[in-house]
């Protein structure tokens, strides 16, 4: 019996360990776009703006989650409220385009460094004109004590 | 690298440049020629009935003067000229004229609640994503377009409550305007 209730109070502690937090509306409204002002909601005082912080706030105390708050205001105002596009679908691509443009790029700043130090000859020291080294050497010497 | 290779990296550099520019271009002019003006016809578009099913079109009411009337649940202007668009369209109606809002850029209950509480009697469609206001080159809400029977516009739009100043005036031009265009 004591063993039953231990186990029961671990899965419930387990529960409470792996229950979604409720939403952070500043986090929400850093997310969402005014869809007049196109700022943020954290960053506008517009009408519509100050409407949709009020309902995130009426949303998260019914327990809605932040995937279903968001969903629900893209169906109302589109997906422009999205401050960042979906990491899925076709908006997937404004992600990995910047990624593989910058790959891109290292991999050929690298292929051209590569070409250029394997281009580059090595200066040939040519010897010094044996009078014009007597010369020099002359010079050099009158400056030493 | 070879002075070919060289060449061709600049024409390409150059050629990007060129294509970013001539977009940029492309859209400024498709921006400007969007927004409706005197004269030139006004946008098409079909969009949800705010209440009930079905669909409000623009071309549904081609050969009859239209008054649109942008507006949102969350805009004070637009609750001060409500009952003035609710009375325009009663005291018109009977010559054809039709008074249509467009809820834009607001919750689909609000905008119910607000044709609920104005006892607005005449059509009312939602446009939750504005998809239309840039066609018609809206600044703000409200703003207000008369579409004469041939489906151009038929007076200068009415930007700012109706009930406002001159806007009155305007207003009451514009409705005689998009009646008296055959």
């Amino acid at each position: 019996m004591r063993l039953v209730a231990v186990a029961a109070a671990v899965l419930a502690l387990a529960g409470v360990g792996t229950a979604a937090a409720a939403p952070n509306p500043a986090d929400l409204e850093a997310e969402l776009v005014c869809p007049t002002c196109k700022t943020t909601l954290d960053q506008s005082d517009a009408p519509v703006a100050r409407r949709m912080k009020a309902f995130i706030r009426e949303r998260i105390a019914e327990g809605a989650s932040e995937d279903e708050i968001k969903a629900e205001l893209v169906d109302q105002f589109g997906r422009e409220v999205l401050a960042e596009p979906p990491k899925q679908g076709f908006d997937l691509l404004a992600w990995l385009l910047p990624i593989a443009g910058v790959a891109v790029a290292a991999v050929a700043v690298g292929a051209l460094a590569w070409r250029w130090s394997r281009g580059r000859t090595p200066a040939v020291e040519e010897p010094l004109d044996p009078d014009l080294e007597r010369r020099l050497d002359d010079e050099l010497a009158r400056f030493e004590p | 690298m070879t002075g070919r290779a060289k060449l061709v990296g600049q024409i390409a550099a150059v050629g990007i440049v060129a294509a970013l520019l001539a977009l940029l271009g492309w859209k400024v002019l498709k921006g400007n020629e969007d927004s409706a003006g005197v004269g030139e016809p006004a946008p098409s578009f079909a969009l949800d009935r705010l209440t009930g099913d079905g669909e409000l079109s623009l071309a549904s009411y081609q050969g009859k003067p239209v008054v649109i009337n942008f507006f949102a649940s969350w805009c004070l202007p637009c609750k001060d000229e409500a009952p003035i668009l609710e009375q325009t369209w009663q005291r018109y109606r009977d010559q054809g004229l039709v008074v249509l809002g467009v809820d834009a850029q607001d919750f689909r209950a609000d905008g119910r609640r607000f044709v609920e509480r104005h006892g607005l009697t005449y059509p009312v469609a939602f446009d939750g994503k504005g998809s239309t206001l840039g066609r018609f080159g809206l600044t703000g809400f409200p703003e207000t377009y008369f579409v004469a029977r041939d489906g151009t516009i038929a007076a200068e739009k009415v930007v700012g409550g109706i009930d406002a100043g001159e806007n009155r005036e305007k207003f009451d031009a514009g409705v005689e305007a998009a009646l008296a265009r055959q």
